[in-house]
């Protein structure tokens, strides 16, 4: 106790702000950073989960760098990030506007984009897998179908398969980034589009010029945020692929499908930990790349 | 008054010393086994039956999902917690031993060379010179289920041989104004039990082996292997095709919808058909060459004692695997889950074997061979993926065999490194 009160008041400060920080730092350190540090050790090993752990150097770095699949995988991924996270933005940017400018049934249409964020992503995609089917029970195919045209194998194909997947889980995403949007429109003072208002600039010069670069820091957080749920999409494909996942020809295949089922169907938890020290370092230059790219001047 | 509250004392202490000393003398043992509601509901009744006659032994049973049920058994055992008896695939056996999660079945109270005559020979995989690791109470084989309404509509029988199979098939597949199959034949797709049958019926029935070296070397890249294939892609590929890849999402889905007349599948697939409303359907043996060649897959879940069953617990576990490989213990899964009886004696009664619905099943045991798998997922995709590089890439089979042996083979080198 004596120790405590020849404390300075700044210290006092220091003392009470890790006391309350004590439980989450122990949460992260016991939950996140222990287990995070095993997987990197785990990656040198060959470990099927039942026996003995065998150190083997950087063998497991070595075969992946060797494995076709892999490299397929390692493009899948990309792809879900190159084509989701522009498309979701500019789609979720659009919608956002133009709410935002809309008064009638306002509250309604926002609610209608905001469901599927909250609707189970294993439900939606399910749900979308049948979509999907062909003739007879497909919904999309049927609509085909019944206008004469032939029928798409939207999930049964090498190229369309991808892009089938990948639309449910942009559209699930969209209803959480219109509320940030809106957010950030909102937070935008008023005075500057009065001021250009007077000025008498058209509407684009004022999206260009006002609008678009005052969104800066709405927008780093919606590119980091969904650039990194596209490079961890799991749910979506997992549940859309069940008997064959990442199918047809691991078309659809992302990283972590792949490490998943290294893990736990292969059991072969060494190369499986190689793969996920592979996805942490994408994630981690991803994201700092674009904090880089889109840092405030 | 007195006499009364000292007669309530007395009761009670009496009772008090019953639940004592029953307490004192009863085991508990842990039963381990993944969930599927015919299982459980039938380890159920076993455990109390087995109780009945062991009133000085419990049996707690303990299930998980498929998905988790390898990663807890072995996080577990190690652990000293989880199961004294546990069940566990034929195919993860090695894995099982080489990790010192079981231990050999007592050679006294289960004698190999006993063993070895009353259960069907392909247990024999589980035996370890005299003693065997693990037992099943049941097994399971493959046979072609039917739907006797389209048959009938279409006015065919239930097929003996491939010939009548294709032309059953193709006399029952039914396509819309633009060509596109909305009622198939056959199912298709080898997701689903289709490369079992391709790997140990059709591959055997073209004259091929499989496998060579107790299961460590492919050999279906052979004359037969392609022809086992080209029969096989004939289903769903051409003009005249009988089925198609995907067919409703899934093979077992479009049966159950009646949108298939013929379904290849295990005897565990009977309790879900059963609950369908509105599905008459049969089976038949899977059908056998124009010579008249047979054979089949079977599988099987085995269960044995863990390295954690110790004294009392141990004696306890060893009555229990004597129970559950007993031959009511068989007939009760026969009755409430399906599946197979793992010996002749039981499964090859003339009620069973005659039996319309489990009769097939059984039949083909005496011609079924069962693959030893290193990682049947990974194998299975393999097959999948032949496929696949035909029907969408236009590979020709030949290319696509080739490369799936390749494959295949890698993954078994792998595994016996």
């Amino acid at each position: 106790m004596r120790l405590y009160s020849n404390l300075s008041i700044k210290q006092k400060q220091i003392v009470w702000a890790w006391a309350f920080l004590a439980l989450p730092v122990l949460f992260y350190g016991i939950i996140r950073f222990y287990p995070t540090g095993t997987a990197f050790v785990i990656s040198f090993q060959e470990w099927n989960l039942l026996g003995d752990r065998t150190w083997i150097g950087w063998d497991n770095y070595v075969e992946l760098w060797n494995d076709p699949v892999f490299w397929k995988v390692f493009v899948n991924t990309f792809e879900y990030l190159l084509i989701g996270t522009p498309l979701s933005l500019v789609l979720s940017f659009i919608i956002a506007y133009h709410l935002d400018k809309l008064r009638f049934m306002h509250g309604f249409l926002r609610m209608l984009y905001f469901l599927p964020f909250m609707t189970s992503a294993v439900a939606m995609a399910w749900v979308w897998r049948w979509f999907y089917q062909d003739v007879p029970i497909g919904l999309f195919n049927n609509l085909l179908a019944s206008v004469g045209i032939p029928q798409i194998a939207f999930l049964n194909s090498t190229t369309n398969a991808l892009p089938a997947v990948l639309a449910p889980a942009v559209w699930a995403g969209l209803g959480f980034q219109v509320i940030i949007f809106m957010a950030g429109l909102r937070a935008i003072p008023q005075s500057y589009y009065e001021a250009a208002k007077i000025d008498g600039v058209g509407w684009w010069t004022v999206l260009t010029q006002i609008t678009i670069p005052l969104l800066r820091p709405t927008i780093v957080f919606i590119v980091v945020f969904s650039s990194i749920g596209f490079l961890r999409i799991f749910d979506h494909v997992f549940n859309m692929t069940t008997n064959n996942p990442g199918g047809p020809l691991n078309s659809t295949k992302p990283l972590v499908l792949m490490i998943y089922d290294t893990a736990f169907n292969g059991f072969n938890m060494g190369y499986a930990a190689a793969q996920t020290v592979v996805l942490f370092l994408i994630l981690l230059l991803v994201s700092l790349a674009q904090l880089w790219l889109l840092r405030s001047d | 008054m007195t006499r009364y509250l000292k007669g309530v004392a007395l009761a009670g202490m009496t009772s008090a010393m019953a639940l004592f000393s029953s307490a004192v003398s009863a085991v508990e043992i842990e039963y381990w086994q993944y969930f599927f509601d015919a299982r459980v509901t039938a380890m159920e009744q076993l455990i109390e039956n087995f109780e009945t006659a062991n009133p000085d032994i419990t049996v707690k049973m303990t299930h998980f999902p498929y998905a988790d049920y390898r990663t807890k058994v072995a996080a577990a055992i190690p652990a000293g917690e989880g199961p004294d008896v546990v069940q566990l695939f034929y195919g993860w056996l090695n894995d099982y031993v080489a990790a010192e999660l079981i231990q050999p079945l007592p050679a006294e109270t289960f004698p190999a060379s006993q063993i070895d005559d009353d259960f069907f020979p392909m247990v024999q995989a589980m035996k370890d010179g005299d003693h065997y690791w693990a037992l099943p109470t049941a097994v399971r084989s493959l046979a072609l289920f039917y739907n006797e309404r389209l048959l009938d509509e279409a006015g065919v029988e239930p097929p003996t041989n491939f010939n009548e199979l294709m032309a059953a098939a193709k006399a029952m597949t039914k396509r819309d104004g633009a060509g596109n199959i909305t009622q198939v034949g056959m199912t298709a797709g080898m997701t689903a039990q289709d490369h079992h049958w391709w790997r140990e019926g059709l591959i055997r029935q073209f004259g091929g082996e499989p496998y060579l070296d107790d299961y460590q070397t492919v050999n279906y890249n052979t004359d037969a292997g392609l022809q086992a294939l080209e029969f096989y892609a004939s289903l769903f590929s051409g003009d005249d095709a009988v089925s198609a890849i995907g067919f409703m999402d899934e093979p077992q889905a479009a049966f159950k919808a009646g949108r298939a007349g013929f379904h290849i599948d295990g005897s565990f697939r009977i309790g879900s058909l059963d609950k369908t409303r509105g599905l008459k359907w049969g089976v038949t043996e899977l059908p056998a060459t124009a010579e008249g060649a047979r054979s089949n897959y079977s599988s099987y879940w085995v269960n044995a004692i863990t390295t954690k069953a110790e004294g009392e617990k141990y004696d306890a576990a060893v009555k229990f695997m004597e129970y559950v490989t007993s031959d009511e213990a068989m007939q009760i899964w026969l009755d409430v889950v399906g599946e197979l009886p793992a010996k002749p004696s039981v499964g090859l009664t003339d009620a069973n074997a005659s039996n319309e619905t489990y009769g097939p099943f059984i039949r083909g045991l005496a011609y079924a061979n069962t693959t030893k798998f290193a990682n049947e997922s990974g194998q299975r995709q393999l097959m999948v993926e032949m496929v696949e590089r035909m029907t969408l890439e236009g590979m020709s089979a030949a290319d696509s065999l080739a490369i799936a042996a390749e494959a295949e083979q890698k993954i078994l080198d792998d595994y016996y490194k």
